[in-house]
């Protein structure tokens, strides 16, 4: 069943894409390349452009500047009923008044394909709804109007499946389930998936390129790991997961490193893993790669030593405890803690010391309020 | 008192259903009453009971006249309402789906027809046709029934059009269907309770019609400008066979359509 | 045919002069048949209340001019019925008003939970819809009508004293008025109270409101947009009418109408100018008066 599904994805490539619409931006001379056979996923904030891309690819709103190619083939002005692209709607869009094998077979039947019924009747098999197609679509639950949507697309075996938000309307059991299911299919039949979300942990558990994106621009793409290791800028870094900044001026720099001072602690971070050596930056830790002290401890300089600060906050979220400790003329800083019995027999108000290897610092490219430091 | 009190509020928890039924009732006197006399044996005039009978069902044409003016009232009432519903929901479609200038005028310009008071679109359109030397008579009364009929047809084709999600065209679009199969595919058969519904309320405005087609029609007569004119000297009981029965007729149809509806509606439960 | 050029966005430069072509193409025909059909029979209209009769004295013939004498004539002559007509409405419109009001609550919310009976009893208001009102106004006339039935009871009763009758009484009008346009006030307040979200309701009586609180507060702000669509198809027409107040309805020569007046006019005695600004004096009063209570209940986005 699969092998009749599969078939070589195509690489998309967008080229300096631009669109306006009245009054704002949606996207700004957006660069993207996306390799065959990959899953890829456009994280974001509602109205970063995320849908607007989407869309562009879809042929359902025309760019104001820029080509659209789908394997090597430029489709910029191709109507979206001749592009070789399919959806899946965020509302799934199901045609009330068909059945569920006659909305799958609709693709199939406006291109003539030979035996539409019994190819619909395999995609319905392949997710598991084969036994429904005879009902209507306001006969399913979400989960099941979602495959179908699914269904639907991947039955005209489209060089690039595209996916908007198609997840985001189902609870959030059944969203991780479906997500497992989702990547599988995608494994299954290995075509090129773009998914838009707005769910981080959905992009990173599924996607093997994850680009964030925010006010029409790509702030920055990578493998899930690598964007969550070391994001470039303060909205990833925030976007992705939480952070602790530090903002301060570069007082000390080595081959190795580079250090700021930032309320009279030294706070350093690899130059291989900062975006900038000089003037003021922006470094941070993950709150989960942080650890607190009662006592100052002695550590190397392979280590970022913080403190003392006051515990005014903790919180017990099951798996782990989280911290917040005010630092004086530093801020606030999360720790998040492994509930593993033997933490640390900390009260509120208790006095620590925080601490992490300098390995896990990262450098950002621009400060936490977004401006890049020209100075 | 105890026993006053709980007679008093059940009196009030009643009360409402009990309007309610007298209200309908109220409302439907006439319908019952104009049926009855439909198989009255009637003298000159059919005012008062006299017997009971089937003659004026089984000779329903024993007034040629009245048989010919129901004639031109359903050609007039089915020409018009194909009209009035075609150019009417174009229109709809044009203000749900399109942003343009002047669209809020439209708006208003259709309005405008629903606020106007049927003697005057009535004169104002016998009085152009009388300038532009054109005698009343049937197109000029098909005219005047589409031009008030289109309102009602926009209003209630928009309300059905705002109800459709835009996501359903395009992922016909992305299904590869074109712009006209993605109409007649996808929006026609989703607009079509609407564009129905507009139809029949067009071809009951339009039947029931007296006033404009009475200043627009002269010598065709219609089945409403029969009753009218009849009125004087007494309407003869097949007046009332006839109206008893497109009566009877709309309402087994209607009956019909919600039962099913109905029923579909919970099987659609059920299966869920 | 291109429908599916909408969408959400604003089309470029290419996509504004195609779906600039759709949307002309769709608003066109209708557009030139509302200017033909209304815009310009409402100008002639107005025209024609300004002609003046012709030198000849022939009945029926008339010279265009700037004549406003046919609105003095029919203003001192007809105010009579201008008054009736106004007054009619008026009071038929809220006569109504308050009849359909707690039908229609009942339809709308009461009746909710019973999807079933809900169907049935709509249908049942629209159902005069689907028969003559001519011959509803006559089964009227029949049942009212001296010795029958109903009136030998008011009479014993005491209703009435024997000597009256009334068809032919204004208020048998204004009886006949407000029974045809029921259904046109029902139907749009049951429109939007079945929308009522009943959980209002409740959240208005947990927090302490009586019930007529509840009702002043709650229930009829959010039926507003169904009372002015309701009042307005019904005064609009009725101020219109002029069957009922026939002399072979329910009326008599003692309770014509404006309309009453524009049918004698206009077809029997031919003064096209007096008929025309009879219309115009009617169709301003009704335009200055749906203007002020749609500016004063702040419902203009309705239309």
């Amino acid at each position: 069943m699969a092998g009749e599904l599969s078939v070589a994805g195509a690489d998309l490539e967008l080229i300096d894409v631009r669109k306006d619409f009245p009054g704002f931006t949606a996207l700004d001379d957006m660069d993207l390349h996306i390799p065959a056979g990959q899953f890829f996923a456009l994280l974001g904030p509602s109205g970063c452009g995320k849908t607007t891309t989407l869309r562009i690819v879809a042929g359902l709103e025309t760019p104001t500047q820029g080509r659209v190619l789908i394997g090597g083939k430029d489709i910029t002005d191709t109507k979206p009923h001749e592009r070789p692209v399919n959806t899946v709607f965020q509302s799934y869009a199901l045609f009330p008044h068909m059945t569920i094998l006659d909305n799958v077979a609709f693709g199939l039947r406006q291109r003539k394909v030979e035996d539409p019924i019994a190819k619909a009747q395999a995609a319905l098999d392949l997710v598991e709804l084969g036994h429904i197609g005879e009902r209507r679509p306001q006969q399913l639950s979400g989960g099941q109007q979602q495959r179908v949507a699914l269904a639907r697309a991947l039955v005209n075996r489209p060089s690039l499946l595209l996916l908007d938000e198609p997840l985001g309307a189902l609870d959030l059991k059944l969203r991780r389930q479906m997500q497992i299911e989702l990547k599988a299919i995608q494994m299954e039949v290995g075509l090129t998936f773009l998914h838009v979300t707005h769910d981080q942990e959905e992009a990173m558990d599924m996607a093997d390129t994850v680009a964030v994106m925010n006010k029409g621009r790509i702030e920055q793409m990578g493998a899930p790991e690598a964007l969550y290791d070391r994001p470039k800028t303060a909205f990833v870094s925030k976007f992705l997961g939480q952070s602790n900044l530090f903002v301060g001026k570069v007082v000390d720099s080595n081959a190795n490193s580079v250090s700021i001072e930032v309320g009279g602690s030294k706070i350093t971070v690899d130059k291989k893993r900062a975006e900038k050596h000089e003037g003021t930056i922006a470094i941070g830790v993950r709150p989960e790669k942080a650890t607190f002290h009662e006592s100052k401890p002695t550590l190397g300089a392979d280590h970022v030593l913080i403190g003392p600060g006051e515990i005014i906050d903790i919180r017990f979220t099951g798996v782990s405890n989280q911290y917040l400790i005010e630092v004086p003329n530093v801020g606030e800083i999360t720790v998040f803690a492994q509930n593993v019995g033997k933490s640390p027999v900390v009260e509120l108000g208790a006095k620590v010391w925080i601490s992490w290897k300098v390995e896990h610092s990262f450098g950002l490219r621009d400060l936490p309020d977004g401006t890049e430091d020209l100075g | 008192m105890k026993a006053l009190r709980s007679f008093w509020s059940g009196l009030k928890r009643g009360s409402l259903p009990v309007y309610a039924l007298i209200a309908l009732v109220f409302l439907l006197t006439p319908i019952f009453y104009t049926i009855v006399f439909s198989f009255n044996k009637s003298l000159r005039r059919n005012t008062v009971w006299n017997s009971f009978t089937f003659d004026n069902w089984t000779h329903i044409c024993a007034r040629q006249d009245l048989c010919s003016a129901v004639g031109n009232s359903i050609m007039i009432s089915l020409i018009s309402t194909l009209i009035a519903t075609a150019l009417g929901t174009a229109l709809a479609i044009a203000l749900v789906r399109y942003r343009f200038k002047f669209r809020s005028a439209v708006n208003f310009a259709l309005f405008l027809p629903m606020a106007t008071p049927e003697i005057v679109m009535g004169a104002g359109l016998a009085g152009l046709f009388f300038n532009a030397g054109v005698g009343p008579g049937f197109v000029p009364t098909v005219i005047a029934h589409v031009m008030f009929c289109l309102s009602f047809v926009v209003v209630t084709v928009k309300a059905r059009v705002q109800t459709l999600d835009p996501a359903l065209e395009e992922a016909g679009r992305d299904l590869y269907a074109n712009p006209s199969q993605v109409f007649w595919k996808i929006t026609f058969p989703l607009l079509l309770p609407g564009v129905l519904s507009a139809a029949l309320l067009s071809f009951a405005l339009s039947f029931d019609d007296f006033i404009i087609t009475y200043f627009n029609s002269g010598s065709v007569n219609t089945f409403p400008k029969f009753i009218y004119v009849a009125a004087k000297g007494g309407v003869p009981a097949q007046a009332n066979v006839i109206a008893s029965s497109v009566f009877l007729l709309a309402i087994v149809i209607v009956l019909a359509t919600q039962i099913s509806s109905h029923f579909k509606r919970k099987r659609l439960q059920h299966v869920k | 045919m291109a429908f599916a050029a909408f969408g959400s966005s604003a089309p470029t430069t290419q996509g504004q002069t195609k779906s600039g072509r759709v949307v002309l193409a769709l608003l066109l025909p209708g557009l030139i048949y509302l200017v033909l059909f209304f815009v310009i029979p409402l100008v002639s209209l107005v025209l024609t209340s300004l002609e003046a009769p012709a030198a000849s004295g022939k009945i029926g013939e008339y010279v265009p001019g700037v004549d406003f004498a046919n609105y003095s004539y029919v203003v001192t002559k007809y105010w009579p019925q201008i008054a009736r007509s106004f007054g009619f409405a008026f009071l038929a419109t809220i006569i109504a008003l308050l009849i359909s009001y707690p039908l229609a609550y009942f339809i709308g919310v009461k009746v909710r939970s019973r999807p079933m009976l809900q169907r049935m009893m709509v249908t049942l208001v629209i159902a005069p819809f689907f028969i003559s009102f001519l011959l509803r106004t006559i089964a009227w006339k029949q049942m009212l009508a001296d010795h029958s039935p109903i009136m030998e009871w008011a009479h014993q009763v005491g209703l009435m004293s024997p000597s009256q009758s009334f068809i032919g009484s204004e208020a048998a009008v204004v009886f006949g008025l407000v029974y045809n346009f029921i259904p046109f006030m029902t139907l749009p307040l049951y429109t939007s109270l079945e929308r009522l979200d009943i959980r209002f309701l409740e959240a208005g009586s947990d927090l302490y409101a009586s019930p007529a609180k509840v009702f002043r507060k709650i229930t009829l702000p959010l039926s507003m947009p169904g009372i002015i669509s309701g009042t307005l198809l019904t005064f609009i027409p009725i101020a219109g009418d002029y069957v009922n107040a026939s002399r072979d309805f329910l009326g008599s020569s003692n309770t014509s109408m404006i309309g009453t007046m524009v049918d004698a006019d206009f077809l029997q005695n031919r003064n096209y100018p007096a008929a025309s600004a009879m219309s115009v004096v009617l169709m301003g009063i009704i335009l200055i008066l749906v203007t002020w209570y749609v500016r004063k209940s702040g419902t203009e986005d309705l239309l």
